[in-house]
């Protein structure tokens, strides 16, 4: 491999590793603070794929679509914990893991029954549809650069909201004990409400930026929602720092996997996670 | 005195900044009973959980019959016959009585790779178990669902359950509390059958129960052996008036 | 433990007659819709084992099912039918050696990363025969000659034959009950039971419960490799899918809406599984947003857990099957 081809390879596991970041830190954040394991949040990263490919249709431009989507995200995200997963906090695990296998199977029905079953692409927008030429025959797209922008200016937002402000610090206040926020005065209720809203729309979002590269298809969230239980088993369940990192080190290793091992690309990914449990069963990094 | 059986040597365990447990050396020879005292957050728990492996010690050694085992864990120590009770009741609530002490009897001849026999045909492991709650005191209760027993069998079948592993060594983190007199009583006249033939660490409140079943009768504060001596010389001792037995209310770890 | 349920036993020697004789009575197609039911029912109960008995929720118990089903076709030769008396062990064999190696690795992990782990690792699988020329890649692959049971020259049993496969199925569904009843009060059988209700207090009983919990995952990965022998050797035809998460996660649906660690519920569960999946999907290609509505409206409605509701269920087939 050139310098050149690796440099690539490179930028590519960067941005792959930063994506499964926002989808992993929404899924983390939910489990450390509500303690819920949210099997269908792939189908929000799925959700917001869709919603990037029938909005942009629809108004003609990504950015525009991106905005919509994260308000419907949003709003969604708010109703879901309003109507389900808030009674969901005392069950044990088996009955989130069964009710949110049950999300799982509607959401990708209601996606079928909408969309359709078809892969679709989305346009990358006009003004970022540019390559930067690397060499001769080597090129690398700015759209790719600017997805890792914006995941990294997301990352250094929710790192900053989570260390400094008020909500912040209810929200880890809120992960190690309930009962203390409540008599506070705060209302937890609200911040469960948001957080969880906050993880689906940083899933969805993940979706929407994600639709012009991968193209849109049934079948994407689940795909993503495994990777993300790896992301999160090697970062320690709960850890937002933890999910970075071991989502920039999971990009590193799928995407040099696919260079060094082609026939067996899809394993090296469950090949860290295997080592990382005979090192450290419980993750890298404990708690946020 | 018989031989020397479990010894603490230095044994320190940190949470975060906070020493638990600093530099404790202590003995428990077999026929004595050793119980450790000392007021709301001296570490005594620590103490027994670093014992019984419950918690790996941040230095110092652990020495059962001259070994170092302070690396292995819970369950080796248990089957090389180290056994210990819980301060809070530890029981698989939803089995009879019976069947928490045959469980705990079967731990010591592990036939997992018996599988087409019945465990409840095993004559050697019933009969553990019913001595076991005999000597407890629960011999009447021993059909009753362990989660509907009063609290104070709770706490007998707590011991019981102990008792069938059959240990040469007991740690029992505060066995009395939440017995009633009766039951206290029991329980204080099966201590000192027992500690003739084991060597026993008895963590408790009850101030009575300790001085008169005590052999050796060690003084802890904040983590620290205060001092350690027979219980008449702890009786006397100044320092302890000082530090513990005069000064605030014991209360409840 | 003892305490446990009394089966009824009137209600299983009348569902085993049923059973047996439906073959004689029963169409074609409700024949076949029973045996690939029953074989749903091995692989729940085996899964019942971990989640029911031993409180472990694997979320990654198809990857020992297809495992197996994949041992069938890579011992399978091209042109020849091969023996029943090679197949078989071979696909539980391959399905234990993988939950030997599997568990090595989740059983060091508890609760909801067990969950999490015990999926990637399924997934894992998945990606081995998705990926490799192994089984036919993504395509899957055919069997093109069912095993069969001969002694010398002549041929006892051909799988490949509809009522001979009926009843090698149900001869394996109740050995596999058997054996489970049998193992469930043996002393590893106390032991696991044990762990599922304190496993700290097994721990400082002096029960090594690692080893423990491995042989019940180990055991468990066989049963479910006999389910997963059986269904390759039902369709003939085995893809990666088979071992996909979906697969997974409905065994786990049958063993918990059957009620978890009764055995009993686990078939019952399959039989609804399978069941309602034939319903739905006749009614409609998006079934299975029927099928996700239905999972979502018992979690919702029974603020007690499911439990709740598998021990009302269980005490009336208790009450309703004791007498017989």
């Amino acid at each position: 491999m050139d310098l050149t081809t690796f440099l690539i390879q490179l930028l590519n596991a960067l941005q792959y590793g930063l994506l499964l970041f926002l989808v992993a830190s929404g899924l983390t954040l939910i489990f450390g603070i509500m303690g819920i394991i949210n099997l269908a949040h792939g189908s929000f990263y799925m959700m917001g794929a869709y919603m990037a490919f029938a909005l942009t249709s629809a108004t003609g431009n990504l950015f525009v679509a991106i905005l919509l989507g994260i308000v419907l995200s949003a709003l969604i995200g708010f109703l879901l914990e309003w109507g389900l997963f808030s009674r969901l906090y005392k069950r044990d695990h088996l009955d989130q893991v069964l009710l949110t296998y049950g999300l799982i199977l509607m959401f990708e029905e209601i996606r079928s029954m909408i969309v359709g079953d078809d892969v679709h692409g989305v346009r990358i927008p006009e003004m970022l549809s540019a390559s930067i030429q690397l060499s001769e025959t080597l090129s690398y797209p700015v759209y790719r650069l600017f997805m890792s922008g914006v995941c990294i200016v997301l990352a250094v937002l929710m790192y900053w909201l989570i260390r400094h402000t008020r909500l912040g610090m209810m929200i880890r206040a809120g992960s190690s004990n309930r009962e203390m926020v409540q008599s506070l005065g705060i209302n937890i209720d609200l911040i469960y409400r948001l957080v969880f809203a906050l993880g689906v729309t940083l899933a969805a979002f993940a979706g929407m930026l994600a639709a012009p590269v991968s193209s849109v298809y049934p079948g994407m969230g689940n795909q993503v929602l495994i990777i993300c239980f790896v992301v999160v088993v090697i970062g320690g369940v709960g850890s937002v720092w933890g999910a970075f990192v071991a989502a920039l080190l999971i990009g590193l290793a799928d995407t040099f996997g696919k260079v060094i091992i082609p026939d067996f690309a899809g394993l090296t990914v469950y090949l860290l996670m295997a080592a990382v449990l005979l090192w450290r069963p419980e993750g890298i990094f404990r708690r946020i | 005195m018989g031989e020397l059986v479990l010894a603490a040597r230095g044994l320190s365990r940190q949470f975060g900044g906070l020493a638990a447990n600093k530099d404790v050396s202590l003995d428990m020879h077999r026929g004595e009973l050793h119980a450790v005292l000392g007021p709301n957050g001296a570490g005594k728990s620590t103490l027994i959980n670093l014992l019984s492996g419950d918690l790996p010690p941040s230095g110092g050694q652990i020495l059962y019959r001259g070994q170092d085992i302070s690396g292995w864990s819970p369950d080796r120590r248990s089957r090389a016959g180290i056994g210990r009770s819980y301060q809070r009741t530890n029981i698989f609530p939803a089995f009879t009585a019976f069947e928490n002490c045959r469980l705990a009897a079967q731990s010591r001849a592990p036939r997992a790779l018996h599988v087409f026999s019945r465990a409840q045909n095993y004559d050697d492991l019933r009969s553990a178990a019913d001595r076991a709650l005999e000597q407890a005191g629960l011999a009447a209760r021993r059909d009753v669902v362990a989660a509907t027993l009063s609290h104070g069998e709770q706490r007998q079948l707590e011991i019981a359950m102990v008792l069938a592993t059959a240990p040469s060594v007991l740690l029992l983190d505060e066995p009395l509390a939440g017995m009633g007199s009766e039951e206290s009583q029991l329980m204080v006249s099966l201590l000192q059958k027992l500690s003739a033939d084991h060597a026993i660490l008895l963590v408790e409140h009850d101030m009575d129960a300790v001085f008169a079943v005590a052999d050796v009768i060690t003084v802890m504060v904040t983590g620290q052996v205060l001092e350690s001596g027979p219980p008449d010389q702890i009786r006397s001792s100044l320092a302890v008036q000082e530090a513990y037995l005069g000064g605030g209310e014991p209360d409840d770890e | 433990m003892s305490a446990a349920i009394k089966t009824p036993r009137g209600a299983l020697l009348a569902t085993l007659l049923v059973l047996s004789i439906f073959p004689l009575f029963g169409s074609d197609y409700y024949s076949e819709l029973l045996t690939k039911i029953m074989i749903m029912a091995i692989f729940a109960m085996s899964l019942d084992l971990l989640v029911g008995f031993t409180g472990l929720v694997s979320f990654g118990h198809a990857a020992f099912f297809g495992i197996a089903a994949y041992a069938v076709v890579l011992v399978s030769p091209q042109y020849d039918p091969s023996s029943l008396w090679l197949v078989l062990p071979a696909a539980v064999l391959a399905a234990a050696v993988a939950a030997f190696v599997i568990g090595l690795f989740v059983l060091r992990t508890k609760g909801i990363y067990f969950i999490m782990v015990t999926l990637a690792f399924a997934q894992m699988i998945y990606f081995v025969f998705h990926d490799s020329p192994l089984g036919g890649g993504s395509d899957g692959v055919f069997i093109n000659f069912k095993p069969e049971l001969r002694i010398g020259e002549t041929q006892l049993l051909d799988l490949g034959n509809a009522a001979h496969f009926y009843y090698v199925v149900l001869l394996l569904l109740v050995a596999t009950y058997v054996f489970l009843r049998i193992l469930l009060r043996s002393p590893l059988g106390h032991a696991l039971a044990g762990i599922k209700s304190n496993e700290h207090r097994m721990l400082s009983l002096g029960f090594p419960v690692f080893l423990y919990k491995l042989a019940g995952f180990v055991i468990a990965g066989a049963l479910a490799g006999v389910a997963g022998f059986l269904s390759a050797c039902q369709f003939g035809f085995v893809t990666p899918e088979i071992l996909s998460w979906h697969q997974s996660g409905n065994v786990l649906l049958m063993v918990i809406l059957g009620g978890m660690g009764t055995l009993n519920g686990a078939a019952i569960g399959a039989f609804a599984f399978v069941v309602l999946q034939e319903v739905f999907s006749a009614l409609t290609k998006h079934w299975q947003f029927l099928m996700g509505t239905v999972i979502v409206l018992v979690v919702m409605l029974l603020p007690g857990g499911l439990s709740s509701l598998t021990q009302r269920v269980r005490r009336l087939l208790v009450g309703g099957g004791s007498n017989g």
